[in-house]
């Protein structure tokens, strides 16, 4: 696991909205050639950078990978600024520069009852977790999401895995979410939980995990800007008091490892 | 017939004049996996303290049309963790390797570089006296001639036979004041420039974008800020100077060099792709085949300005 290979040029083989809706939530399926880029550990990111990017954005983009095979990377992405809104209007045969897999994905711990704890677009490397996973019958899935579920790879997920889905309409649905995800934590005390969403959800998690004793790891989101180690910008506090780098010691942590805070 | 891209700096001969700036390329061997390190023309690590210093509070970076601001604090393993871990895995023997220096005082600087000095595998000593993200030092030594100057007598007298590269900040009034002072000082070279200061908010929040407020504006946006700023001091020192500022490729190297640089650093633009020095070293020679320069020294400083 680790930094791996060199930067490889793909070519955007299709951009599909995820589901009959998914174009007007933003939501898309972006595929790309797969040149030979090492196996990876579900959970590890890989940067994308579009030739359309030029200089600006000056930042490739970080994505979880939704699932790689030898022939193919798809990345599932929520267009929700100017990198992933360039990237969802990407046609075929456009240009990517693509390095990868980098970080550290999830434990596997193939006899274990597994949860995946998913919030939106965190849902994306629960497909290649449970896409590789030796004995699937020992996961789960507890998906909060706010846009429509055809929105989200949940149906092809719930193939896979015990699957179920939570939608946050109003504010009064958060508190019971929580709940639900506190009954999930307390029933897997014994076993792994693995969350991937946003801030706020891992936070609960981490909180979560240390009142039941369990073990529990979470995928930070930190913002970017190299990806390899080089900028210190993606630090995240770890239960030392010290900073370490999301894109190369994480973006997977132990919440145990971490100090974690709503700033960042 | 390929082009000769050597570059010859006081103390050290490079193999071409694309170096990489501190700070965006962490101690070398994160970049390792993207390219040959031995390719590059020197490599300038991430500032170095006497001690380990934790850096700022999260978050740290920002991105802005065509640049990004940074307030990472000078984060790093301090300097006897890089000779004891870091080094040992660098290519010093084929490539330079620059130490970047930030120290909060005259003494603690000439420590440092006594500590670095006697170093086989460090090249030269880079002087930062204009870190925008940190409260002590930093850009304030940058600001003021009198002390830029006593900073870099201090570290000079330390060096021993290692070159000192000055880092020089735009925030100021007149960096050609600061650029002689450091010269008279002792300084070998001259590094222009740092980050300009800048900031970004977020008007739902109402909170700026970075912890520190306030950080370091870096990339293609400010290359022409660069390219006036080393212009304007390669007119007035004979030293050296190396031009950073938004350099992501072979065609900014050569303007820099045509403004009367010696060398460039890259340095957003590493994080634009890892693999970018490299690949501007591989390009620039190809370049100037097409435009007909057979070294650099031919081409350097003739810009033909009335």
């Amino acid at each position: 696991m680790g930094i791996s290979g060199a930067c490889r040029d793909l070519t955007i083989l299709s951009v599909t909205p995820a589901g009959p809706v998914g174009a007007q939530f933003g939501c898309y399926y972006l595929e790309m050639d797969n040149p030979g880029l090492d196996p990876a550990v579900a959970g590890q990111f890989v940067m994308v950078r579009p030739a359309a990017f030029g200089s600006d954005p000056v930042w490739p983009r970080p994505f979880s990978i939704c699932r790689l095979t030898p022939d193919r990377l798809t990345l599932f992405i929520q267009a929700c600024g100017r990198g992933t809104d360039i990237l969802c209007r990407l046609a075929p045969g456009d240009p990517v520069t693509v390095w990868g897999p980098l970080g550290q994905g999830f434990a596997l711990e193939p006899a274990v009852p597994t949860v995946m704890l998913a919030g939106g677009v965190g849902i994306a490397p629960f497909m290649e977790y449970a896409a590789t996973h030796p004995a699937p019958g020992n996961l789960s899935l507890v998906f909060g999401h706010r846009q429509p579920l055809s929105c989200y790879p949940f149906a092809e997920l719930s193939q896979l895995v015990r699957a179920e889905a939570f939608e946050e309409k109003t504010p009064d649905d958060l508190p019971r979410f929580i709940s639900r995800l506190e009954k999930t934590v307390a029933e897997f005390a014994g076993g792994l939980i693995l969350a991937c969403g946003p801030r706020p959800l891992l936070l609960t998690v981490a909180r979560l995990a240390r009142r039941y004793g369990a073990r529990a790891q979470v995928s930070l989101e930190n913002r970017m800007a190299c990806g390899v180690g080089g900028c210190l910008g993606c630090v995240e506090k770890n239960a030392l008091g010290q900073y370490v780098q999301t894109c190369t010691e994480g973006p997977v942590f132990w919440v145990d490892e971490l100090s974690l805070s709503e700033d960042a | 017939m390929s082009a000769d891209t050597a570059v010859r700096l006081p103390g050290m001969r490079a193999k071409n004049p694309v170096m990489t700036a501190s700070g965006t390329f962490g101690y070398g061997m994160e970049f390792a996996p993207y390219g040959d390190l031995r390719r590059l023309g020197g490599i300038v690590v991430k500032g170095l303290s006497l001690k380990p210093r934790t850096g700022n509070a999260m978050p740290r970076i920002a991105e802005t049309p065509c640049g990004m601001l940074n307030a990472i604090g000078l984060q790093n393993c301090g300097v006897e963790a890089f000779l004891r871990d870091k080094l040992p895995r660098l290519p010093f023997k084929d490539t330079p390797i620059i130490a970047n220096l930030y120290a909060c005082d005259a003494d603690e600087f000439a420590e440092l570089a006594g500590v670095l000095a006697a170093e086989e595998g460090v090249a030269a000593l880079e002087v930062n006296i204009s870190c925008p993200n940190v409260k002590a030092g930093g850009i304030a030594f940058g600001q003021d001639p009198a002390m830029a100057g006593k900073l870099t007598e201090a570290v000079k007298k330390r060096a021993g036979n290692k070159p000192v590269w000055v880092k020089l900040s735009p925030n100021v009034t007149d960096i050609v004041g600061i650029a002689r002072a450091a010269v008279l000082g002792g300084a070998d070279v001259l590094t222009c420039i740092n980050t300009l200061t800048g900031m970004a908010v977020d008007i739902r929040s109402r909170k700026p974008r970075l912890a520190n407020v306030i950080g370091g504006l870096s990339g293609p946006a400010i290359k022409p800020v660069a390219l006036r700023c080393v212009w304007q001091v390669c007119q007035a020192v004979s030293a050296p100077v190396i031009g950073v500022g938004g350099v992501s490729s072979a065609e900014d190297v050569l303007e820099f060099i045509l403004v009367g640089a010696h060398a460039v650093q890259i340095g957003t633009a590493n994080f634009m792709r890892p693999d970018m020095a490299f690949r501007i070293a591989e390009r620039l020679p190809q370049l100037m085949d097409e435009l007909g320069i057979k070294d650099l020294d031919e081409y350097r400083g003739t810009l033909l300005a009335g």
